[in-house]
This record gives structure tokens, C-alpha cells and sequence, in this order.
């Protein structure tokens, strides 16, 4: 019996007695003989709770985490410092541990909180729907493709370089599902090159494009210009650029997603964050996931329900708009509580910010000798560099020798993308000081020393 | 209540910016006008303690499972250790950076291992892939798996089989997998209807989706020719795990003859629902459809662990980075908790949970007869169709008055087969006098209705609201907050 099990021996029997049966065993006769374990599961016998405290935080002081090393890591998830406020209510009982609201009398607060968060998303999309959440960003994507499956005929996706490549990958996998065909348009100068997006873009045949708000070079993207399609326009945006970037809703992007890790939560080795999803009212009705709207009680007060379920799988069944059931609720709490948290005008701040220290590191690291701006494209919170080294294994050596002192560089970008070999990705967040900027400069540059180039100019 | 765009007021703020530290440069020298903001985001304006006040107070309108009773069939609300928060809050955990070096994270990659090695134990199937982010996701790994094997043999299927009482997940992945669902009917006694799935499996045929027991909480005996019906077509065994809370240590997929399962750790693992998530979806499979699992895939290396990319025949990516680790974490301290034992002496009681509380429902079957009265698994239907007919209830009206009752209610009006269907799961982790006063309750809610059947039909009474018009709020939408300048 383990301790979280309240039946003892003297419960036991009282129960099988008013069950009418002698043994637990009775209650699996159903179970046939030939696909019974037969033995005890192999594993090892239950701990006490100080017992396996001690063995998950032995393990967790293995791994070296962004509180041991000044991090410059992003590429889609990054450093950023969430208020204590949002831990703990993350943490209360009310939040942490009821089902998804199927009954709204008693789940007012979460049903509120998705109301709120869906305002939030939509106010920072500038789309006017917003759904509760869906998995991360990658998956919003790839929902995003499934919609545009549903919403015309087309046959094939057009997807810029732009767009992060687990989000392109997701996508991919999904369509070869219901057999779409995915098309890649390459970047120039750091951006999605225009006349080849334009010549892609073209004809009845595509149903959805992709792009991504700033890419994942980093560069800020000519959305308005590359939107001009039939096709159902999705940007995948980095909701902390938000409040200094054009809304997507303002560029022609029908529908707009995001990771909402950047939103007041956690690392957490890449999950469970949130993904957000946005839309022009033309997709309400095939929108992926939970909506709440707003309606009144009997007595005409206020109130919440999870609303448009005639879209989702348990109403729907095989003719639903998507599968997904469980998705990211608490996650998208920390989220709606972040955009409170840092409010109409921190949103703002905070995008400034981030944007001038991003021009600072990359103008500071840009002196490095050999050391080169990917592109002179505008940046906003990340930028991408090129290395004086021979490709991606000396890429890696030059990001271990910095690691070595305490800085971790960046994301080496030769493994996603063949044509940058030498490309190293640099991400700022608020929490990355203008000295430790200055730290990641000494550091790259000795480490660089040891390649043969990195003086200063 | 206000939402929080109706609270606070203008230049109130609970951020303060850290110092820019670098030169002020002009925003409009850093970005292009055709690519800046003009309109603001209209997000609230509020102080720290405006704000804390009003989701505490938010909080405050839910039910969870740490203040009652939660038996929602499907759904196994076992309680939620707090242990598990702290692990998963440990820096060593929840300040990884998901890119980061795999040699610099081999605590959380042997972790990984280690719940991999566990959940393959329990599922019997040697493989498992914990990327999925949820059971549906795991679903729709599991038949773009199944895609892909028919293919790599050149053999393009187009069905899938789900029977009717499946949950709703089943036939809508099918869909997006690109599949066509054919339904299979249940039989007398609540099972596979055999004759109806020999007469439908064919060479077009897939997959079959499967959960057992079942969503009516019985467990199908008949599996093995379940399972051999269906490879005899070719076609591949799929277990929604959603129930597996009911059979650890007596049986597994694997063994039952499942090629694929996917595993709800926010279920049978324990990780807390969050009031809708997040949930994660691991798939374990067997050895002929190993070779399309997604990656990465997590491999055994000189330096101990690492991610593989190079996988041929993968099926891709299938969602961001690792999967959702927090949730790894949580699950893994569960089961070093339990052990082996106690993993199964969670299911044992589980299922002890449910009949017991099905002996004690008995007394009210002239109103609430139990669906394909039998022995259960870890959950039971009742049928509140002659309650309706006899005292003028439904079965919303009796989990509405569950609520002034304290409890949250059964799933309601699931599975479909069932009509005015109670789908209740107790799970392991309450006690007896739980049980009891919940079925109390429900005899007094009958006795109350056979007096007055209003007192049931205008419940909740004590809710912070009572019912709501969800008929005008769909027809209606009205989905994000209405500021004051838009009316002008």
C-alpha cells in the first residue's frame, strides 16, 4: 500500500464484502489467462518521499543550468525572468489541480482566466479571435496548416527558411498525413528572399503560407509585403516583440501563433509552455482547441463556458476541426498573468529594450575580427552571426571553449541550416546585462584567438 | 467578476524595467516604420497587488481535486503530489535550456531514460518515444506510425477502425491522420462486437484504436482474438492508455498483442490537469514499428545519453524540442514512489475503488441501473434514463446538485452508446467514507427529487454562478473582452 492509497487491510475486507467477493484477484476474472503479467511488474520497490527527493535531485545537479552559465542560447525558447507572483499562482490548489471545466458552475476561474487570456492574445495579435491555448509553437503551426486544409482546396504549403525548423519539421510531418505537400522558399540577406516567395505564392493550388515574425535569424521580417496571397497567411511571432513589432493582424496574416514560453514560463528543457493561436473571424468555426465566451446564469449574472464545442472531438467526433483535448491551460495562466504582470506599457519597454541591447551585442560583437552580422536586417531580440571557422564542428569547439568560461554563446546554427555552416545565434533577454554582453565579447573573442582570428578591430 | 481589463487604471503598472544599460538609440532607427507598431496593445493597468488579488480571488471560483472528491470517468483524478512540484522546480530541472549540450544535461536525459525504461516495463513493449504532448497527440503519433509501416512495405491503407464507445479523440485523429474512421459496434455484454469486426477488417484496414477496458469500464476478454482478427489483416493493434490506471501489474498492451500505446501521464502518472493541461502523451511500441519512431530519439552513448537525429524511416518531428520534460519529471518521481508494487497495488485499488462504489450505487438501480452490470475495471456507467422517466431528473440535473453537495460529478453523457450516461472513476486515492458519502449524496438527491425534482432541476444552488445559457454564448460568441472605444 503506498502512501497515497488510504485502503487498509480492515477496509479491504469490508469492501469485497459488500462487493460479494472474496479476493481483489475476483475482480480481474475478465482478464484471460494468456495475456496476464504473471509475475510482479520489474521494477524497483516504492521509497519514501525523502528517498526519492534525494535521487531526482541528484539527478537535476547534473545538468548545468542556465543559473550556472550566462546564457545567450534562444532559438524558440529563452532566459527570461518570470515574477515570483506567477509561481505562486501556478502553484495554488485552484489552478494547479482541477480537469479541463466541463462543469463551468465550478470552474468560473479558469474559465475567466481563458476568457482573459484569449483578450490578451488577440489585443497583441491585433486578430480578433484568440482559442485557449494549444500545445507550444511548433504544434501551433502545424494547427495552423490543418485549418487551412479545411478552410480550401489547395495541395501544397509554402513555408519560408525563416520559420524555425522544429516548426517547419512539425508541419511536415503532419501534412504527409493528409497529404499536403511542403514547399520550402530560402532566405536572402538574412530574409525571406521576396521574388522567390512571390513566384511560390502564386496560384490556386497553395492553401496555406508560413512565415515567421522576427525569423529565426533574427531579422525582422516585411510581413505586409510577403502576405499578399489567397492563401491563408500564418506568422509564427515572438509575443515579448509584440508590443514595438506591427501586429501580424495589421500586416494581411489571417493567422498568427506563437510560443508562449517567453510569457512568464519556465524552461523546463523545452515543456510544457504554451502555444497561442489567432485568427480573423473568416476561421472562428475552425479553430483548433477550447474557446470560452462570455454568457449569462439563470439569474443573469456574469458568467464563463467553454463555448463552439460543436468544433471539438468530444462533440464532433471524426468530423472535428482537430484532435486535441488536453492542452496547456496552467501554462497559458502564467502567460495571461505575464501580459497583466508587465501591462499596456511594459510590453512596450520591454520590447525597446530588449531591441537596443540586441543592436548593442550584435554592433559589440560585429568589432570581433572575422566576426561578421549575418545580415544587416533590423533585430529586435536575436541576431545571427558568422564565425571565422571551417564549419559546424569547429562552431561547436568555439561554443565548448566559451562554455568552458562560463558563457554559453549561443545556438550553432550548421546543423538546422547547411548554408549558414559557420553561424552562430545569439539570443538577449532581459536578464542578459549589458555586462555580461560585454563578458560573451572577451570570451568569444579568446576563444576565437585559438582558431587564428578574433582580434578586435 | 471584473476580468482584469476592467480593473486598475491608467499608468498603473506592476513591472519595473530594468535599467537599458546601453545607448537609447531611437526605436525608429532600430526598426522601419512599415514594420513597427503604431496601435498599442490594450493590456491591463495594473499594480502588483491589484493583480495578485485578482486571480487569488479568480482561484477561488474553481473546484479542484486537493479540496474534494473529482470522480470524472476518463479522467483519473488521483491525487497530485506535492513532492512532484518540487523536483520539477529544482534549477537542475526547470532552468535547462532544451538546445542545450545533451553532455550538459545528462541528469535530465537519464531521467528520460529511466521513465522510458519504467513505461516500457509497464506497457510491455520495448520502445517508447516520450515527445507526444498529450493522449490525442500521442494518438496521432501512433497513426502516422502506423502510416508510415503500411507504406515502407508498399501497402496503402485507408481505415481505421474505432469501436462506438470510443473517446472522441480516436475517430478525430483518425480523420486528421487522414484516415477513414469505420465504426465497429459494441456487443450485448459491452465489449467488441466480434462479428461485426471480422465483417469490417479487411486488407484496406489500418488500425484498429483500442482502450481496455473500455469507456464503458469493462474489460474485454475477448482481446486475444481481438488481436488476432486484426493481424490477420495486416493491420496494426492501437492502445489508448486513457485507461490503463485499471490494469498495471495484471496486464499490459504488449501482452494483450498492441503494437502501439500511448501512455496520459496527467492521468495514470499523476501530473496534475492544470484545468485543461498540460499533459503529455508518451507512445511506447514494439519492434516492427520502432523504426519510424520521431525524432530525436534518445539514445545510449559513450558519454551516456544522447539525442539522435539520424533516423531514416522516422515519421519526423512531431511537436518542439524534447517533449514536455516537466511532466517527465513528475511521472518519474511517481513511479520511484510506488515501485513496481505499488504501481500495481494503485491499479488494484482502483479498481477495488470502483466496484465498491458500483455495490453501493446498486441500492439506486430502479433509477440508475448500471450500464452492462457486471464486474468493473477502475470506472463504471450508470444509465440515468429511468431516474429521468421515474422522478423527472436528468442526469444534468443530478450533477448540477452534486455540486451544492460538494462534489464534483461524474463525466456526464459519455459514452454515447449509453443513454443519459454517468461515466464515475474513483480512482485509488480515496477512502472508503469518500466513497460512501458520495453515494449517500446520491440517495439523497433521489429522495429530494421524488418529493420536489425542482430542488435538482434549479441546482447549482451554492456555486458562484448557477446555470448558464451555454446555447446563447455559442450562438452569440462572445470570446474576448469588448473595450469602451471600440462601442464609440
Amino acid at each position: 500500500m503506498s502512501r497515497y492509497t488510504a485502503v487498509a487491510d480492515s477496509d479491504r475486507a469490508e469492501m469485497l464484502a459488500r462487493i460479494g467477493v472474496d479476493s481483489i484477484g475476483e475482480l480481474f476474472a475478465d482478464v484471460p489467462e494468456g495475456v496476464r503479467l504473471g509475475r510482479p511488474i520489474d521494477l524497483p520497490s516504492g521509497r519514501s518521499e525523502q528517498a526519492v527527493y534525494a535521487h531526482l535531485r541528484e539527478l537535476a545537479a547534473r545538468n548545468v543550468s542556465v543559473e550556472d552559465e550566462v546564457t545567450f542560447l534562444g532559438a524558440g525558447m529563452y532566459d527570461v525572468y518570470s515574477p515570483a507572483l506567477i509561481e505562486m499562482l501556478m502553484e495554488r490548489s485552484e489552478f494547479l489541480t482541477p480537469y479541463t471545466p466541463y462543469q463551468p458552475e465550478v470552474s468560473q476561474g479558469g474559465l475567466q482566466v481563458m476568457f482573459e487570456f484569449q483578450t490578451a492574445i488577440s489585443e497583441l495579435t491585433a486578430l480578433p479571435v484568440s482559442n485557449a491555448s494549444v500545445y507550444e509553437a511548433p504544434s501551433a503551426v502545424a494547427a495552423a496548416g490543418y485549418l487551412a486544409k479545411l478552410a480550401n482546396k489547395g495541395s501544397r504549403f509554402v513555408v519560408s527558411r525563416g520559420v524555425h525548423p522544429h516548426s517547419r519539421q512539425t508541419l511536415a510531418t503532419l501534412a504527409k498525413g493528409y497529404g499536403i505537400e511542403v514547399v520550402e522558399v530560402p532566405l536572402k540577406d538574412g530574409v525571406t528572399d521576396p521574388d522567390l516567395w512571390k513566384s511560390s505564392i502564386r496560384g490556386g493550388d497553395v492553401a496555406a503560407v508560413f512565415l515567421q515574425q522576427p525569423n529565426f535569424l533574427g531579422a525582422v521580417e516585411d510581413i505586409a509585403a510577403l502576405s499578399e496571397t489567397e492563401a491563408v497567411v500564418t506568422c509564427a511571432c515572438d509575443p515579448q516583440t509584440l508590443g514595438i513589432l506591427r501586429p501580424p493582424g495589421e500586416a494581411g496574416v489571417d493567422i498568427a501563433v506563437g510560443e508562449g514560453q517567453s510569457l512568464g514560463n519556465r524552461l523546463d528543457f523545452g515543456g510544457p509552455s504554451f502555444g497561442f493561436f489567432a485568427a480573423t473571424e473568416e476561421h472562428l468555426r475552425r479553430m483548433p482547441g477550447r474557446i470560452a465566451g462570455e454568457t449569462r446564469d439563470v439569474d443573469g449574472q456574469r458568467g464563463f463556458v467553454l463555448t463552439l464545442q460543436t468544433r471539438e472531438q468530444h462533440i464532433r467526433r471524426e468530423r472535428a476541426t482537430s484532435n486535441i483535448c488536453t492542452s496547456q491551460a496552467l501554462n497559458a495562466l502564467a502567460g495571461v498573468v505575464y501580459l497583466a504582470w508587465l501591462g499596456r506599457r511594459g510590453i512596450v519597454e520591454l520590447g525597446e529594450l530588449l531591441a537596443r541591447r540586441t543592436a548593442f551585442a550584435r554592433e559589440l560583437l560585429g568589432r570581433i575580427e572575422g566576426v561578421e552580422a549575418l545580415s544587416e536586417q533590423p533585430v529586435v531580440r536575436e541576431f545571427a552571426l558568422t564565425l571565422p571557422v571551417r564549419g559546424p564542428v569547429e562552431v561547436d569547439q568555439v561554443v565548448a571553449a566559451c562554455r568552458q568560461q562560463g558563457v554559453h554563446p549561443g545556438y550553432a546554427l550548421g546543423r538546422d541550416y547547411p548554408e549558414f555552416p559557420d553561424g552562430l545565434l545569439v539570443a538577449i533577454t532581459e536578464q542578459r546585462t549589458r555586462g555580461e554582453i560585454e563578458r560573451l565579447a572577451q570570451v568569444l573573442e579568446s576563444a576565437l584567438a585559438d582558431f587564428g582570428g578574433g582580434k578586435t578591430r | 467578476m471584473k476580468t482584469i481589463f476592467e480593473r486598475g487604471g491608467e499608468g498603473r503598472r506592476a513591472f519595473s524595467p530594468p535599467p537599458t544599460e546601453v545607448p537609447e538609440v531611437p526605436i525608429a532607427d532600430l526598426i522601419p516604420a512599415a514594420m513597427r507598431r503604431r496601435s498599442g496593445a490594450r493590456l491591463p493597468e495594473v499594480s502588483e497587488p491589484e493583480l495578485v488579488r485578482h486571480y487569488v480571488n479568480l482561484s477561488k471560483r474553481n473546484f479542484d481535486l486537493d479540496s474534494g472528491f473529482y470522480p470524472l470517468g476518463s479522467c483519473t483524478m488521483k491525487h497530485n503530489p506535492r513532492l512532484h512540484e518540487r523536483v520539477a522546480a529544482l534549477p537542475g530541472n526547470s532552468k535547462l535550456h532544451p538546445l542545450q549540450d545533451p553532455g550538459s544535461a545528462l541528469g535530465a536525459l537519464e531521467l528520460m531514460w529511466n521513465l522510458q525504461g519504467a513505461l516500457a516495463e509497464i506497457a510491455g513493449l520495448p520502445h517508447v518515444s516520450l515527445q507526444p504532448s498529450a493522449g490525442s497527440h500521442g494518438e496521432l503519433a501512433g497513426l502516422l506510425l502506423t502510416r508510415a509501416y503500411h507504406e515502407d512495405r508498399g501497402d496503402r491503407r485507408m481505415k481505421v477502425l474505432t469501436p462506438d464507445t470510443a473517446h472522441g479523440t480516436n475517430p478525430a485523429t483518425v480523420t486528421m491522420a487522414g484516415y477513414e474512421v469505420v465504426k465497429v459496434e459494441t456487443s450485448a455484454d459491452g465489449g467488441v462486437d466480434l462479428d461485426d469486426l471480422r465483417a469490417k477488417a479487411d486488407e484496406d484496414v489500418a488500425c484498429l484504436m483500442l482502450t481496455n477496458p473500455n469507456t464503458l469500464g469493462l474489460f474485454d476478454s475477448n482481446i486475444e482474438e481481438i488481436a488476432s482478427i486484426v493481424h490477420r489483416v495486416g493491420a496494426t493493434l492501437y492502445y489508448d492508455g486513457a485507461n490503463l490506471n485499471a490494469v498495471m501489474g495484471v496486464t499490459r498492451p504488449g501482452d494483450m498483442g498492441f503494437d502501439i500505446v500511448h501512455f496520459n501521464l496527467h492521468k495514470t502518472f499523476t501530473q496534475p490537469h492544470g484545468g485543461g493541461g498540460p499533459g503529455s502523451g508518451p507512445i511506447a511500441c514494439s519492434d516492427r514499428i520502432e523504426p519510424y519512431l520521431m525524432t530525436p530519439h534518445l539514445v545510449r552513448t559513450e558519454e551516456g545519453f544522447g539525442l539522435d537525429y539520424d533516423r531514416p524511416k522516422s515519421i519526423g518531428r512531431l511537436r518542439g524540442f524534447q517533449g514536455n520534460y516537466g511532466t517527465f519529471v513528475r511521472a518519474y518521481a511517481y513511479i520511484c514512489s510506488l515501485g513496481g508494487d505499488g504501481l500495481q497495488d494503485a491499479s488494484e485499488t482502483a479498481v477495488l475503488n470502483a466496484n465498491y462504489l458500483k455495490a453501493r450505487l446498486a441500492e439506486y438501480s430502479d433509477d440508475l441501473p448500471i450500464a452492462f452490470d457486471r464486474v468493473c475495471a477502475h470506472e463504471f456507467c450508470i444509465s440515468g434514463a429511468p431516474m429521468k422517466q421515474n422522478l423527472g431528473i436528468s442526469t444534468l440535473d443530478l450533477a448540477k446538485r452534486l455540486l451544492d453537495f460538494g462534489f464534483h460529478p461524474p463525466t456526464v453523457y459519455f459514452p454515447l452508446l449509453v443513454e443519459e450516461a454517468l461515466l464515475v472513476e474513483p480512482t485509488e486515492t480515496e477512502t472508503k467514507e469518500t466513497l460512501d458519502a458520495f453515494a449517500d449524496a446520491i440517495g439523497e438527491i433521489l429522495r429530494e427529487a421524488a418529493k420536489d425534482p425542482e430542488v435538482a432541476r434549479q441546482a447549482p444552488h451554492s456555486t458562484p454562478v448557477r446555470r448558464l445559457d451555454e446555447a446563447g454564448a455559442a450562438r452569440n460568441p462572445v470570446i474576448r473582452q469588448r473595450f469602451e472605444e471600440e462601442a464609440r
